[in-house]
């Protein structure tokens, strides 16, 4: 018996994305290097502490030792021409020359130096006997989840989703185009939109590995959280992967070449590289462009998974940024149905 | 009178300035093998996919199993076999799974390991379709055309390119079709081909349909069923050959003098008296029995295959 054309083009788009290796590397094994990369680029680092210098004479160890009782102050002791020399190459925030009155000695233009000043000038005076006149504690930022990191993986998957799910059905119909096999399928009773969404199908088997494998990554090297619910994270991820493969449809619905339809990819996928807050945050760019991003396919899609990883959002809550994506995705396969070109 | 399987009246196609189908008219019967044989660049790859409801013709109809496209392209669709001339199967599936995917898309057809018999491929069954032969990529084009079980069978040069044994097996493949009872429309630019495998055959020139019979009846055309080819050392006298009562037609062809003849056993001493007569020394003589090639060259003064 015969199974379903529908169950077979997913079947052998699924067969042969399985026997191309290098396809596998750049969705599977690519985004995960590329977060290793960027998480190891961007790690937190411990606060640096601010060198400083003390010139050389009468007064000078004691002032050092009492600076140094501020773990932020790296301070150490220098001549006096070594003194304007560091601090003019940068060495060196403030030079600190003991006497009466102490004298600070710094670039007023430069943060470090303003900080240095006030962390030193409080060290010396607390030495000398000054007390503080309201008691005073920290409270530090540091948990995960508001790291860079934690911003750029859901970006990575997001982008992940948009090239994969793209180039995933781009590449393979320009190729059976070229070949003159979607003349010999349309030769055949087959019905065009099994073909068009068998390659989705066909596609989104794969996107169980790529993203649980990244996420789990991400998860394991560098604590990276998934507050919401896991299926929130694969409905969000699949409503991903179907809309960019339907963009990915719509793309190569014409081109006749493959130089022809990569120079299309590119103009479809730069803009959202650059926008849709992959890197860094979409609300650097003016508030006259921010309603054009929000309108941005990769745009809602990071918004969702970012809500949905970060903030421990639901379904429920990220519903509007997941109806722009599926507007984007419907509206995709419709235009790429009316449009392609099968021989 | 038998039943008709596919009639195209008229057709026309222009690519702009050229007109690749000029007004080719044909039939074909239920259960023959019709052939349209012709130079390449005659129209017959046009005129098969407009009958295959591929391309859409500028002028003329089409009838396939007493149905035009318009009325019901899906139904008809069901119906028949194609096999394009170019077409390149996905290199990275097996033969089975080729074939399993095509027979998905019909309602009802052969069971795929059936087919890979038909197409005699079992034994590739697992073999990546970049792996095969062109001999074996053919026929397995041939079992994606197969395997929805056609009413017609329609093949585009199934033959062009192979080597003569995988030529053979192609045509093996075609025989057990038409046993099976299944009408086939082929084109060629091979006569011999042609001539094995063809009830009818149209030639096929400049778009047009300039003689249709059966190969044996176009052979017989030509007036004598011999043709002798001979080559001299001098420029020889045509007129006083074409003198000599058993000499039906002659022709020149570059350095080859071809003439067709009654009987050889008579011609060649008529001929060789008169070179002699000539003083025209002979430098190669061949006969052969008349071919389609023959009759095609004697109908428009080109060979089928130029080089």
């Amino acid at each position: 018996m015969a199974r379903h054309p529908l169950v077979e083009i997913t079947r052998v788009k699924f067969l042969e994305f399985l026997r191309e290796p290098e396809a596998i590397f750049w969705v599977l094994v690519f985004p995960v290097l590329l977060s290793l990369a960027l998480g190891i680029a961007f790690r937190s680092k411990p606060p640096e502490a601010l060198a400083i210098a003390v010139q050389e004479g009468p007064g000078a160890s004691a002032a050092r030792d009492a600076l140094a009782t501020d773990r932020a102050l790296a301070p150490r002791t220098l001549p006096e021409a070594s003194c304007r020399e560091a601090l003019r190459a940068g060495r060196v925030a403030l030079v600190v020359v003991p006497g009466d009155p102490v004298t600070y000695w710094f670039d007023p233009t430069r943060d470090e130096s303003r900080v240095a000043r006030l962390a030193a000038d409080a060290a010396l005076q607390g030495a000398a006997g000054r007390a503080d006149a309201v008691a005073a504690s920290d409270r530090l930022m540091t948990e995960k989840g508001s790291r860079y990191i934690d911003f750029l993986v859901p970006g990575l998957l997001g982008m992940n989703l948009m090239g994969t799910g793209m180039w995933g059905v781009g590449f393979s119909i320009v190729t059976a185009r070229s070949r003159g096999l979607l003349k010999r399928l349309i030769a055949t009773p087959m019905k065009k939109r099994h073909y068009l969404v068998g390659q989705m199908l066909g596609r989104m088997v794969f996107l169980v590995p790529e993203v649980g494998l990244l996420v789990a990554f991400a998860a394991l090297v560098f604590d990276v959280p998934v507050r919401g619910s896991l299926a929130a994270l694969v409905a969000v991820s699949s409503l991903g992967g179907l809309a960019f493969t339907g963009i990915g449809l719509l793309v190569a619905a014409r081109p006749r070449t493959i130089e022809g339809v990569s120079g299309l990819m590119n103009f479809v996928m730069l803009p959202m590289w650059i926008f849709s807050g992959v890197f860094f945050s979409p609300a650097r760019f003016p508030d006259a462009l921010q309603p054009w991003i929000h309108a941005l396919p990769l745009t809602a899609l990071n918004d969702a998974l970012r809500a949905v990883m970060l903030d421990g959002a639901s379904l429920a809550r990220v519903a509007p940024e997941l109806a722009i994506v599926a507007g984007w995705g419907a509206a995709a396969l419709v235009a790429a149905l009316l449009l392609f070109r099968w021989r | 009178m038998s039943r008709i399987a596919l009639r195209g009246s008229g057709l026309v196609k222009r690519y702009g300035e050229v007109v690749a189908v000029d007004g080719l008219d044909l039939e074909v019967f239920a259960g023959e093998c019709f052939g349209l044989l012709g130079p390449n660049g005659a129209g017959k790859t046009t005129t098969v996919e407009i009958l295959e409801g591929l391309t859409r013709p500028d002028g003329g109809t089409v009838e396939v199993l007493g149905r035009t496209w318009a009325q019901d392209a899906a139904g008809l669709r069901e119906r028949i076999g194609i096999q394009l001339q170019e077409t390149q199967l996905a290199e990275k599936l097996t033969v089975l799974e080729t074939i399993t995917l095509f027979r998905s898309f019909y309602r009802k057809g052969l069971d795929p390991v059936e087919v890979m018999r038909i197409v005699q491929l079992e034994d590739k069954e697992k073999a990546w379709v970049r792996k095969l032969s062109g001999g074996q990529k053919q026929r397995l084009s041939l079992a994606a055309a197969l395997v929805g079980d056609p009413e017609i069978l329609f093949l585009d040069e199934p033959t062009t390119g192979l080597d003569p044994q995988a030529r053979r097996q192609v045509w093996d493949v075609i025989a057990d079709v038409r046993a099976r009872g299944g009408t086939v429309l082929l084109t060629t630019h091979y006569m011999e081909e042609a001539e094995r495998l063809c009830d009818r055959i149209a030639i096929v020139d400049r778009g047009k349909v300039i003689d249709l019979d059966t190969p044996a009846a176009l052979i017989k055309r030509l007036g004598a069923e011999h043709v002798i080819e001979i080559e001299t050392e001098s420029e020889v006298d045509l007129e006083r050959l074409r003198g000599l009562d058993q000499v039906h037609d002659l022709r020149r062809d570059g350095t080859t003098v071809s003439l067709t003849v009654l009987e050889v056993h008579r011609a060649i001493p008529q001929i060789l008296a008169q070179l002699d007569a000539q003083a025209v020394a002979l430098t190669r003589l061949t006969t052969h029995h008349a071919t389609l090639e023959d009759v095609f060259v004697a109908m428009t003064g080109r060979h089928l295959r130029e080089n």
